[in-house]
């Protein structure tokens, strides 16, 4: 077929009327070009007074060319210009009356000033922060009271649920886990030694470690690491049911969400996080010993005795006492996070993201309360 | 009309899931400017037919040729040109839950085409309109729509860039009697307006009644018969028989016409279609 490409129109003069015969397809694919022939075709037009539009030669016509067609007449006829239509091919008609020019009810558009949103929008963070922390004291209140219930009648208590989240938890986050502390341990050990070799005193790299890693560097890391690799995935699981409709589901069956989702959840996460510490513990003493003894020549049975007389229980108690309210906020706030998410795709990525953000900055909150009130009491 | 060209050609398509055979050896033709209703029980395939039609399930063996051009043949620009006058309307609507409906609409016209803001607003919004939405849930977002709200603005994104060739994927199911039967009206006008080429994935006895030209009925794998709705009431096939003289089949024996064209061999011949196996 030899169709003109695209939209095109000639003109001819008729008496006094200017008759315009339009060609080719006028069609959406023609993409801009549709639009600057219109523009044309209206400029031309309101040359005369009368104008025939001769849409005889069209070859294509859709609902754009249509629309464009309507609105050049519809503003020739405000301008008081008439405009006939001719040669109109009854598939065309129907396609001009279905997609006739008319003004359209758009969506508004988000209005105001820039300076008012920025109030608006600090005043609904504040807002939303402060129903953040009412709805995680209400959920706590929830959580520990399923967790009471099922203390008081175990057998409702739900243990498959629980092994298998220790198993994603605990027992597949050991290897990364036990990796970052023993590279951070030797990391630590290594520049420690290069600092204190100043004042000939590289032996104390032995109490630097062990009291870093034991108290603060340690649980810090895994707790860090916890809330990106399990609180995400929670606040994910628990989003995506929520999407599904799943936790409805589970509503009107009678079963309650916080008994079977949440309760396993935050349960797994209180038992590993402890666990993942200790590990976490042992394998960055490992790599401060590894560092220690190729660096200054500490052999592991002195850095052990050293290590003996640097740190007592304490000390790894102050640490590893952390872990369970860490375990226990990262759990809060990413099923908080998941049972909020509504609606979209978007806002499943939006509350994953705020689930991993939120648990960090609480995380270290946590371990500055601690610090403070270890200090406080003379631990 | 029916005898036209074929728009979508599938010769000999195999497609299988993990060994078991979905679809083996069939065969189907749509014809220009038709509404072919494809039927089948739940599990036949028909959503696998039409997933393997725009190539996005993998097929084992066979050909699908879509405007008379083998789809596995084409490079990435004529690809995107073939998928540019397809339109697909899928079960779950299929909307992007970040957007808007209007903003939804707009998504293919913004990626293959330069319009200008007000040009696009228009179109976008005639689009709605004319998939019969109220504009005022232009505005609104998927998560906030019915379910016919969402077939009807799953539709209005379908039909966003003038296609040639709509796909729908059950589009009256889950909508009340009213609502479907105003659906199948909306479809029928849209066909006969836009000069569409309808391929349409239903269980609506009604709509196949009313606005399909020819039914293609998948069984055993294979389409086991493609014909007019007479073609198909008169069909011995036992398949064909429990699914247009079952139960929920006898609203549409009543209706005047068909009931008499189902036992007139001219009409059901008249349309010298294959596959009549």
């Amino acid at each position: 077929m030899d169709l003109p490409e695209g939209p095109e129109f000639s003109s001819a003069n008729e008496g006094d009327a200017l008759r315009l015969v339009l060609c080719g397809r006028w069609t959406v694919d023609a993409s801009a070009a549709i639009e600057t022939r219109a523009e044309a075709l209206l400029a031309e037009s309101r040359k005369a007074r009368q104008v025939v539009f001769d849409l005889g030669r069209i070859v294509r016509l859709d609902t754009a060319g249509a629309w464009l067609i309507g609105r050049t007449r519809q503003t020739l006829s405000a301008e008081g210009i008439e405009a006939r239509l001719e040669s109109v091919r009854p598939e065309f008609e129907i396609l001009l009356r279905e997609a006739n020019y008319h003004t359209l009810a758009m969506p508004a558009r988000g209005g105001g000033s820039y300076l008012l949103r920025i109030l608006a929008d600090t005043g609904e963070t504040v807002v939303s922060a402060g129903a953040d922390l009412y709805r995680g004291v209400g959920f706590l209140g929830e959580v520990v009271a399923a967790i009471a219930k099922s203390l008081v009648n175990p057998s409702h208590f739900r243990a498959t649920p629980l092994v298998f989240h220790l198993e994603s938890i605990a027992f597949r986050g050991t290897p990364i886990i036990a990796l970052i502390n023993f590279v951070s341990g030797a990391i630590l050990a290594q520049q420690g030694i290069f600092q204190l070799r100043r004042f000939g005193a590289t032996v104390f790299v032995i109490n630097l470690i062990g009291i870093l890693i034991l108290r603060d560097l340690g649980v810090l890391l895994t707790a860090i690491m916890v809330a990106g690799r399990s609180g995400s995935a929670i606040t994910a699981e628990l989003g995506s049911m929520k999407l599904q409709e799943e936790i409805d589901a589970l509503m009107v069956m009678g079963l309650r969400p916080a008994d079977i989702l949440i309760v396993p959840r935050i349960l797994a996460l209180i038992i590993s996080l402890p666990i993942l510490t200790f590990i976490a513990d042992m394998a960055g003493l490992f790599g401060g010993l590894l560092v220690s003894w190729a660096y200054e020549g500490i052999t592991p049975v002195r850095f052990l005795t050293g290590l003996q007389t640097a740190v007592g229980f304490h000390t790894f108690f102050a640490g590893i006492i952390k872990a369970p309210f860490m375990a226990l906020v990262i759990g809060l706030i990413a099923c908080v996070e998941g049972l909020a998410v509504a609606g979209s795709a978007e806002s499943l990525g939006r509350h994953v993201t705020s689930s991993v953000v939120k648990s960090i900055f609480m995380i270290i909150v946590i371990d500055g309360l601690f610090a403070m009130f270890f200090a406080g009491i003379r631990y | 009309m029916a005898a036209g060209e074929a728009i979508v050609r599938v010769r000999g398509l195999d497609v299988d899931f993990g060994g078991t055979a979905v679809l083996h050896g069939l065969d189907l033709d749509v014809y220009r400017g038709e509404v072919l209703g494809c039927v089948g029980g739940s599990g036949t395939g028909k959503s696998v037919l039409t997933r393997a039609i725009l190539g996005l399930v993998r097929k084992r063996s066979g050909t699908v040729e879509v405007f008379g051009r083998n789809v596995d043949h084409l490079v990435q620009g004529e690809r995107a040109a073939i998928e540019r006058r397809i339109g697909v309307m899928f079960q779950q609507g299929a909307l992007f839950s970040g957007l808007t409906v209007k903003q939804n609409v707009e998504v293919p016209m913004r990626e293959h085409l330069r319009l200008s803001p007000r040009l696009s607003d228009e179109l976008a919004m005639l689009k709605i309109e004319l998939a019969g939405l109220d504009p005022g849930a232009a505005g609104k977002y998927p998560s906030e729509l019915s379910g016919g709200m969402t077939k009807r603005a799953a539709l209005a994104r379908a039909l966003a860039l003038d296609p040639e060739l709509l796909f729908l994927d059950e589009p009256t199911s889950g909508l009340d009697p009213i609502g479907a039967a105003d659906f199948d009206d909306l479809i029928a006008t849209l066909q006969r307006t836009l000069g569409l080429t309808v391929f349409m994935v239903t269980h609506d006895l009604d709509s196949l009644s009313s606005i399909c030209d020819r039914v293609a009925a998948l069984a055993d794998k294979k389409v086991i018969a493609a014909g007019p709705i007479s073609a198909m009431l008169a069909s011995d096939h036992p398949w064909l028989r429990a699914y247009f003289h079952g139960k929920r089949a006898h609203r549409i024996q009543v209706l005047p016409g068909i009931s008499a064209g189902a036992d007139g061999p001219p009409e059901a011949g008249a349309g010298g279609l294959p596959a009549q196996m």
